[in-house]
């Protein structure tokens, strides 16, 4: 305890060409739902979200750091971790090379502790940009040690899933990162400690069978595709059409899968609220 | 007779040539003896080659092969005294999954399996091996039992998949898998899985967080179907047999990824050819694996598969010096 007080945070602030680069300056933006075209001020002041008809674009973990975490502040967690290619899979080098150049990312996942509204709380965010936010060995790693932190500082585990499934390249031991990173979810569970998933668009595959369903409090924001298979490969398997609504996460809260939808300009205060009444309240000091 | 596999056709043709000129002989009274045990030792050669140097693509169609035995065979022939038990207890009781308590030596024990038809019919009942979320609820109920009565865990895994369907997404399949995934890795009894068949994806991990994790020699598991992984990579799910190289499936390479403890032999040609030989072969993989696990104590199963699962993964760290 005493030594924590000597020990000097670091802390980065997000540049803000890590998390501008989508969308540069001064560039329209066209709403993929109602076609509503927006400057990305505009949007961005929006967090985001279509001001006509209340899409939620799609956040890369950066963005998504920065309108959570209180100043957008994170003291980030293995930011040295890479992927190998341990199964020699074709293309899988090039694939990631290309995706660290395209987002700055290291892997699909940023990790490390911050806070929210003065609580502290360790954090998880998924990149779908990232080769589709996939699970694989760097990312399941890296959530795991996330889980065994917060077990370790008895804070509250927030986890933002957004991901096409487990990463192919990686084959089977992508499929046992959702092994891995639920047991580690079972201690925390038995240590009592928090954990927050927020499903965001899209979460399907080994991710949505394994951390994502897992939370104490599942949330989603509004509209995000969530499920287990993708729709047309269920259309394949049934030879049917599905609604227009399925798998959304109006049609998952209706189906008993979710505890809440959630807007994005209400996740931060949603997320406070839940915090305050978990008893988590971190000293006044902290990231001070 | 055994189905033939598309691969052991060459081998079929010679035993073909054999047959046709042992008749011949016979009915000629011509001495060919000296020709046949010639193609009887080719034979013999063709067989070693063809078994010893299979393909994935050739593993997997063995793995998926129609006659080959399922859960509930296995089970009759390694355990005593099985008594089936069904339901969730929440909506049905799913026949893609079997389960109940039995006796292995003389232990009792809870078993679980997926399970596949035996004929078309068969395989309509039982959704040809692929649950829906009741049946990994089935499972959860029968291990937690297990459990709380404190009787070790086996668990057979043979399953394309969970069931890609609408009914299964609205009734949380997803959820249901990561259940089943978090609260195997808290029971304090030993778990022995054993890959039987086909291992695939989330529906044959959800049965498989063990303290020892055995496949059988032409038995696959993978993260998912080799015609998925073709139709996602490749565009073109007839690429399967090529999906099925890269992801590494086989026995051998999960064994050395680190994945599982050990790898059970199957008799020449597949499990088929000798289900009861095959049944004795996982029988005493299974006991061997068990019987350490017996005398330890709760914590340390649990610890035990905890670093199990917490050891699996690749990665290494970039070498550099400061950045943002």
């Amino acid at each position: 305890m005493l030594k924590d007080l000597f020990q000097k945070r670091k802390y980065a602030t997000i540049p803000s060409e890590r998390t501008k680069r989508e969308i540069p300056e001064g560039l329209m933006n066209k709403c993929p739902k109602c076609g509503t075209i927006q400057t990305s001020k505009e949007l961005e002041k929006n967090l985001k979200v279509c001001t006509a008809c209340g899409y939620h674009y799609r956040l890369n973990a950066m963005e998504r750091i920065q309108m959570t975490l209180d100043e957008g502040r994170i003291f980030e967690y293995d930011t040295d971790m890479i992927s190998e290619d341990p199964l020699q899979f074709p293309d899988y080098i090039e694939k990631l090379e290309k995706a660290k150049s395209s987002t700055s990312l290291r892997d699909a996942i940023v990790t490390g502790e911050g806070t929210i509204g003065g609580y502290p709380v360790v954090v998880a965010a998924m990149s779908f940009d990232f080769m589709g936010g996939s699970l694989g060995s760097v990312v399941g790693e890296r959530i795991t040690r996330a889980v065994e932190t917060a077990v370790q500082k008895k804070y509250p585990i927030i986890i933002y899933s957004t991901s096409g499934g487990a990463r192919m390249q990686e084959s089977i031991l992508s499929l046992m990162q959702m092994a891995k990173t639920s047991a580690a979810l079972s201690k925390l569970s038995d240590a009592g400690g928090l954990f927050i998933s927020v499903i965001t668009d899209p979460t399907f595959g080994g991710v949505s069978a394994s951390f994502a369903m897992l939370g104490d409090i599942i949330i989603a924001e509004p509209a995000a595709p969530f499920g287990f298979t993708g729709r047309r490969v269920i259309e394949q398997t049934i030879k049917q059409k599905l609604p227009d609504n399925f798998q959304t996460s109006e049609f998952n809260l209706e189906h008993g899968q979710l505890d809440k939808v959630v807007s994005r300009k209400d996740m931060r205060p949603t997320l406070i609220k839940l915090l305050d009444m978990h008893g988590v309240k971190g000293d006044a000091t902290y990231g001070g | 007779m055994a189905v033939e596999m598309p691969f052991e056709q060459p081998l079929a043709e010679l035993k073909s040539k054999i047959v046709e000129l042992r008749k011949f002989s016979a009915e000629k009274h011509i001495d060919f003896s000296d020709e046949i045990r010639r193609l009887e030792e080719r034979y013999a050669e063709l067989e070693e080659e063809l078994y010893a140097n299979m393909s994935s693509a050739e593993k997997m169609q063995l793995a998926r092969h129609p006659q080959r035995p399922t859960t509930l065979n296995y089970i009759q022939s390694i355990f005593t005294d099985f008594i089936e038990f069904h339901g969730d207890r929440l909506y049905g009781d799913d026949l893609a999954i079997v389960g109940g308590i039995a006796k292995l030596n003389g232990v009792p024990v809870t078993v679980v399996g997926h399970q596949k038809g035996k004929d078309t019919k068969d395989n309509i009942a039982r959704n040809f091996g692929c649950p829906h979320p009741e049946g990994f609820r089935k499972a959860l109920r029968l291990m937690r039992q297990a459990d709380k009565f404190r009787r070790p865990i086996v668990t057979f895994i043979d399953t394309k998949g969970a069931f890609p369907g609408n009914a299964a997404e609205e009734r949380g399949q997803g959820e249901a898998i990561a259940r089943n995934l978090l609260e195997m890795a808290s029971f304090r009894v030993p778990i022995i899985c054993v890959v039987i068949g086909e291992g695939g994806s989330g529906g044959a991990l959800a049965l498989g967080v063990g303290n020892k994790v055995l496949m059988l020699e032409n038995a696959i598991y993978s993260v998912i179907s080799p015609e998925g992984a073709a139709s996602i990579l490749y565009k073109d799910a007839s690429k399967a047999l090529h999906a099925a190289e890269a992801m590494k499936i086989t026995a051998n390479h999960i064994m050395e990824l680190g994945v599982i403890d050990g790898i059970v032999p199957e008799p020449k040609g597949g499990a088929h050819r000798d289900p009861l030989m095959q049944a004795d072969f996982i029988k005493e993989a299974v006991w061997g694996q068990l019987q350490p696990l017996l005398s330890m104590s709760e914590e340390e199963l649990l610890e035990d598969r905890y670093r199990r699962f917490r050891d699996i993964g690749r990665f290494t760290f970039i070498q550099e010096g400061n950045h943002a």
